[in-house]
């Protein structure tokens, strides 16, 4: 099979952690995306270099991450360097995208999930819930164990 | 260690291996029972997290930490709060091969620092500040490469930021379309140390605005775990040196401590014609013991594959000692040519060309009877049984690589490497040996280094002055 399935119907969403109306048109490259100031949806490759968006991050509703194979892991650092700069819109991981992996992502920013092949449900809501606490400060609400140990505490 | 011993007797073959990660390693456990181990583990707050997989690996330290007389400050604490950071890091977990990180914080490098994907060193700066040298871009393996210096201080409240920064600029630059080239000491290689030192400080400058610094309480409590045990005062540092065979034991196998009074002892897990590293079930519950009974229930793997009771009065080692000699754990080999470093190579691993163990049994043997253990002094030996180097060989006063040569097993020798603060690399003499050859080539070079040497001198202190010509002569001539 041709891999020319940007932004279609394969990357079924399956997971959605949003309340707005999802974007109604596919994604196009980041290569493409600088040149078509009307597209509200474009997709990280592995190699792009996700500061590439920054400018552009005020009109951008959708941001596809793909992950061609899971073991690619440049897309956890896309994403969260989105979320560092102030992106607000969906952030949706495509591929290769495992219930080992989701949680991971959900940490990283990402608030939708497209995987190649649909996860158990039982399984994924296990897989967020796995851990109670976090050690890092990511971009998600979570606040790491080592802030509420000291909560209302000097930092000095 | 008895919960270790446990799963040794119950799911594996009675013993386990100690490993270069200051790990355990069991070879023979069925892929069904690792539930159980994993839930048997849990039990005693221990865990295989992050063992394999392209992740940050468990964070390695000096096994004198808190311990040694020349420790500038105890590295534990920040070793414990990268470990915490490291564990379920969400973007770091998928990098493009495994990374290693140790943090130590002494003069003398116990702990091959400069051989890791990190190296980090806490020091004290002119205005008497805490923070980290960090060396970057390290490894061992088939392109073995000396961390360089890539930031001299690091602040003590900026070193998660920094560590996240030279990760990040890792996960999006890092080779991956070759495994071979995918570690960070290639992406640094590739571009040049200053300009991944470039990168790092835009991405670091980045980050120190996203909060991802631990707040400094926890440094601050995370310490007090590391506090020192209730040492006695007053005690005599006397030893009673009248017993010759305790007497070489207790002048090799222990380490000068930062109390008066104490040492750290080293339980050798290399018996002469032994397997480097292995201990038996048995043996493991006489060290926990023996931890508990002398040394403030301590006990600590060592890189070099053996096991260290971190705090022991020195009024004590003789009964220690004793007790060591009674369960076949009382080598008296620390740091002499019988403690090698081996893999487990072709006996157990699926990667391996060649066999390290009967290498190593087989040095350790000649040596023995030959009776020149004593007069070569520190002598580093380290086996691999191929190319990916985790017996350490690169780092080996003494290096020896098993390859397979058209179908039989072919060791190369490689002289004048270290892992110790004077980090080189070990360079190959020439055409390979058998496994008889590989043998007497090793006596032959240390025969030449007994001959040549002057005052004082280690035979690699020897190989540095003389070159490598002599010791080729020797070999081959």
């Amino acid at each position: 099979m041709v891999e020319s399935t940007l932004g279609t119907g394969r990357d079924e969403v399956q997971f959605r952690y949003r309340d707005d109306e999802p974007v109604d048109h596919p994604a196009v490259t980041v290569d493409s995306f600088v040149e078509q100031s009307n597209a509200a949806a474009v997709r990280i490759e592995p190699g792009d270099d996700a500061r590439a968006l920054l400018p552009h991050l005020d009109h951008i509703q959708l941001v596809e991450v793909n992950f061609p194979v899971f073991g690619d892991g440049r897309g956890y650092s896309a994403a969260r360097i989105l979320r560092e700069a102030g992106y607000a819109g969906e952030l949706r991981a495509v591929g290769d995208v495992l219930v080992d992996q989701i949680a991971y992502m959900r940490r990283c920013g990402f608030d939708s999930f497209a995987p190649d092949k649909p996860i158990d449900e039982k399984d994924a809501e296990a897989a967020f819930a796995r851990f109670p606490e976090v050690y890092q400060a990511t971009v998600d609400a979570r606040v790491p164990i080592w802030n509420l140990r000291h909560a209302g505490g000097s930092d000095a | 260690m008895h919960a270790l011993a446990d799963i040794a007797d119950k799911y594996d073959r009675g013993y386990g291996h100690f490993t270069t990660r200051q790990n355990i390693q069991y070879n023979w456990i069925k892929l069904e029972d690792a539930g159980d181990i994993l839930a048997d583990l849990a039990k005693v707050e221990m865990h295989a997290i992050q063992t394999s997989g392209n992740c940050i690996r468990n964070i390695s330290s000096d096994h004198f930490a808190g311990a040694a007389a020349d420790e500038v400050i105890d590295p534990r604490p920040y070793a414990e709060i990268l470990r915490q950071w490291s564990s379920f890091h969400p973007e770091f977990s998928y990098l493009p091969r495994k990374f290693k990180i140790a943090v130590i914080a002494s003069e003398r490098d116990r702990a091959a620092m400069r051989l890791h994907d990190i190296g980090i060193n806490i020091v004290r700066n002119e205005a008497g500040e805490i923070g980290a040298a960090f060396y970057v871009g390290g490894g061992m393996g088939r392109t073995p490469m000396v961390a360089p210096l890539i930031r001299e201080f690091v602040p003590l409240d900026q070193l998660v930021t920094y560590a996240e920064a030279c990760l990040r600029v890792y996960n999006r630059y890092g080779r991956r379309d070759n495994k071979y080239k995918a570690r960070i000491k290639i992406l640094v290689h590739e571009l040049g140390k200053d300009e991944y030192a470039r990168q790092v400080e835009e991405e670091f400058a980045h980050l120190l605005g996203q909060g991802v610094e631990p707040p400094f309480a926890e440094l601050k409590r995370i310490r007090t775990f590391f506090a020192d045990p209730d040492f006695k005062t007053g005690l005599s540092s006397d030893i009673d040196e009248s017993d010759p065979d305790f007497a070489l034991w207790a002048r090799r196998n222990t380490h000068a401590h930062k109390a008066p009074g104490y040492v750290s002892a080293v339980i050798s897990l290399k018996p002469v014609g032994g397997i480097p590293g292995d201990a038996s079930a048995a043996q493991m519950h006489v060290m926990a013991d023996l931890a508990k009974e002398y040394s403030f229930d301590e006990c600590r793997v060592m890189h070099t594959q053996n096991i260290v009771l971190p705090h022991v009065e020195i009024g004590r080692l003789h009964a220690l000692w004793a007790k060591l000699v009674e369960a076949d754990l009382a080598a008296p080999n620390l740091d002499t040519v019988e403690d090698i470093i081996a893999c487990p190579g072709l006996d157990y691993c699926s990667l391996a060309n060649a066999r390290s163990i009967p290498v190593a049994q087989k040095i350790s043997e000649r040596f023995a009877s030959t009776g020149k253990t004593a007069a070569l002094g520190e002598l580093k030996l380290k086996i691999s049984g191929c190319i990916n180097a985790c017996g350490h060989h690169h780092a080996g006063h003494i290096g020896i690589l098993g390859v397979d040569r058209k179908g039989t097993e072919n060791y190369q020798l490689l002289l004048g490497g270290s892992e110790a603060e004077d980090t080189s690399l070990g360079k190959i003499t020439g055409p390979g040996f058998d496994e008889a050859g590989i043998v007497d080539a090793v006596e032959k070079v240390t025969d030449l280094y007994l001959e040549t040497r002057e005052d004082g001198e280690r035979f690699l202190d020897t190989y540095r002055r003389v070159g490598m010509e002599p010791f080729k002569e020797a070999i081959y001539g």
